[in-house]
């Protein structure tokens, strides 16, 4: 009964990742097509990751999406943080109910909606004070900033609710004044949380699609819309050279990330556990 | 001897420089009012305006709708409020559709995530524990890339000479190719594969932490297989079956990316509605009474999953 069973869960597994990983894998295959049709396979080639290169719109679409990206994931990490400290870290105050509600609101707010009120924002400030002039760079910004973080400041949350506090209790007893104890204390035991909430971030707004279509102007086109504009009329080979770059690039990223987290868990566990021999 | 110590620490900061306490008051008033005001501003604030504008009448001018009162020079107010927008959407069975298509396919795609999340997230978690790290990092990665260009991979496997199409001429089941892409049935696979991590996660974590003794006593009590797990593991599993399908439900409902590339012109989700009633029938006050809808939808769902989380964060595990 148990070999069925652990048979079961294996070919369950197998599926699974199947399901997650075939497509991504044939289009890098594709990539290297050399054919223009995409579903005949015509010899192996780098011509479609040269041509990326000499398209001047991905290049700018790229760096405009990444700038857009480093500036609100570095905006959205701290106010992120700060939401964090503040409904962990401090006393009630007046309006916290609805504070913890606009920080988790977001995660599950329909992009759709939320680029659309963001928009109506835009528009109805643009009338009353005459700001922002016009749409662009700084309105999806401030778009990818408001929904980035949240997902900050649920990471960080929830480090800070998991984290032993006696050392933060310990430097106020000692007279430390709360700022000194959030700076020198807190702040570097959060920081890999909010190393996380940041690489989050980052991703969000680089892969954003709808909020950035909502609020843009005419002058700035992301990544992903123009991604988007090319693709809505079907697979072509040059998306798949790109997809497999971003793909590639994201994947190595988050593998570094992932691998120097696991080692700095591992040796605080080690040192967990050496304090815990020491004390007893 | 708790109370000792925070008698202490009062005392101590009473003894502090006043400098010292102006700084605090004043970090701890930027650490709230700068999130706090960003989000009033960004996130509430944009809702009061699409409810507002969802009373206005569309014009052609910039911005495309009227102001809903104006105050004349002998300060008489004149409002112009209209119900024709939710009148409209009552009327118009296109939109009636949308919205019951977006449930249906919601809701399927929450069971279909959950028929496949569920073993997944159950054999990761008695996998051993190296292994466990291994395929949850699998899980997680395709979260990380991009969204987009998943949902552009399925165009490519679901398309007339793609992937699934030739394989099935191969082994001789169809002769003439299958029409997948632009379907209901692109949309169900798409939106369970963008969304399975959101399901397997949340599992994972309960199951993680179930004690697999109660199976081995219930099995050597002589229950079998299925009874112990409709009797012991489904019960316990709930809360994450509860929050992995809000998780999954949720964005389905209001997704746009995958039925405007997948889905053929006939599915309408309300996403996708919205966005073309917004961008290509310029029509602001109809797009915002549609989004006012889709809110008052979403709010139930939506209270479930912060009754969910609030509950988690008490959790003392």
């Amino acid at each position: 009964m148990n070999q069925q069973r652990s048979t079961f869960l294996i070919s369950v597994l197998c599926f699974g990742y199947a399901f997650l990983y075939i497509p991504i894998i044939l289009v890098m295959v594709y990539s290297f097509n050399d054919s223009r049709i995409v579903s005949v396979w015509g010899g192996f080639s780098f011509r479609w990751y040269l041509a990326l290169l000499d398209n001047r719109q991905i290049i700018e679409a790229t760096l405009l999406s990444l700038r857009i990206a480093f500036i609100s994931a570095s905006f959205a990490t701290v106010m992120g943080t700060l939401a964090a400290l503040a409904l962990t870290r401090m006393r009630r105050f007046r309006g916290r109910i609805l504070f913890s509600g606009m920080i988790a609101a977001p995660l599950a707010m329909p992009e759709v909606i939320t680029g659309l009120s963001l928009l109506l924002l835009f528009v109805s400030l643009q009338d009353l004070i005459g700001w922002p002039s016009e749409r662009g760079a700084s309105t999806i910004m401030i778009g990818h900033i408001t929904f980035s973080m949240a997902y900050v400041a649920v990471i960080v949350q929830s480090r800070l609710m998991s984290m032993d506090n006696s050392l933060e209790e310990a430097a106020m007893d000692l007279g430390g004044t709360p700022f000194r104890v959030t700076i020198d204390i807190t702040l570097p035991l959060i920081a890999p949380a909010m190393l996380s909430g940041w690489l989050l971030a980052f991703t969000l707004s680089l892969d954003d699609l709808v909020i950035a279509s909502f609020v843009s102007g005419p002058g700035a086109s992301t990544l992903p819309m123009w991604i988007y504009s090319k693709i809505r009329l079907g697979v072509t080979p040059d998306i798949n050279a790109l997809a497999t770059i971003i793909i590639l690039t994201v994947s190595i990223g988050v593998f570094i990330a992932g691998w120097i987290m696991l080692r700095g868990e591992r040796q605080r566990l080690a040192e967990n556990q050496l304090n815990v021999q020491i004390d007893s | 001897m708790l109370g000792h110590a925070k008698q202490c620490r009062a005392d101590r900061v009473n003894t502090n420089l006043p400098q010292q306490r102006t700084l605090d008051i004043l970090w701890r008033r930027f650490a709230i009012l700068v999130p706090y005001l960003w989000l009033l501003i960004f996130f509430l604030a944009p809702f009061a305006i699409i409810f507002k504008i969802s009373f206005a009448n569309p014009i052609v001018a910039l911005p495309p709708f009227t102001p809903l009162f104006e105050v004349a020079e002998n300060k008489d107010i004149s409002f112009y409020f209209t119900l024709d927008n939710y009148r409209f959407l009552l009327e118009d069975n296109l939109y009636w559709m949308s919205y019951l298509k977006s449930l249906k396919i919601a809701f399927v795609s929450t069971c279909l995530c959950l028929l496949i999340g569920y073993p997944m997230a159950y054999a990761i978690a008695r996998a051993s524990p190296g292994w466990r790290n291994i395929f949850l990092f699998l899980i997680i990665l395709p979260f990380w890339t991009s969204f987009l260009l998943r949902v552009y991979a399925w165009m490519g496997m679901l398309s007339t000479y793609g992937l699934i199409n030739n394989s099935l001429i191969a082994i001789g089941i169809i002769d003439q190719p299958l029409k997948l892409l632009y379907t209901d049935f692109a949309v169900y696979i798409g939106i369970v594969y963008s969304y399975l991590p959101f399901m397997i996660l949340p599992l994972y974590a309960i199951l993680e932490k179930l004690d697999f003794d109660l199976h081995e006593a219930a099995a050597d009590l002589g229950a079998r297989p299925f009874v112990i797990f409709r009797d012991i593991t489904l019960p316990l599993s709930l809360p994450g079956i509860i929050a992995g399908s809000l998780l999954v439900f949720i964005p389905a409902l209001g997704e746009f990316v995958i039925p405007s590339l997948l889905g053929g012109l006939d599915s309408l989700m309300i996403g996708r509605t919205l966005y073309d009633e917004f961008f290509g029938n310029r029509d602001w006050p109809l797009s915002a009474a549609v989004a006012t809808i889709l809110l008052l939808i979403l709010i139930l769902p939506m209270m479930l999953f912060q009754h969910y989380q609030a509950r988690e964060s008490q959790d003392p595990l």
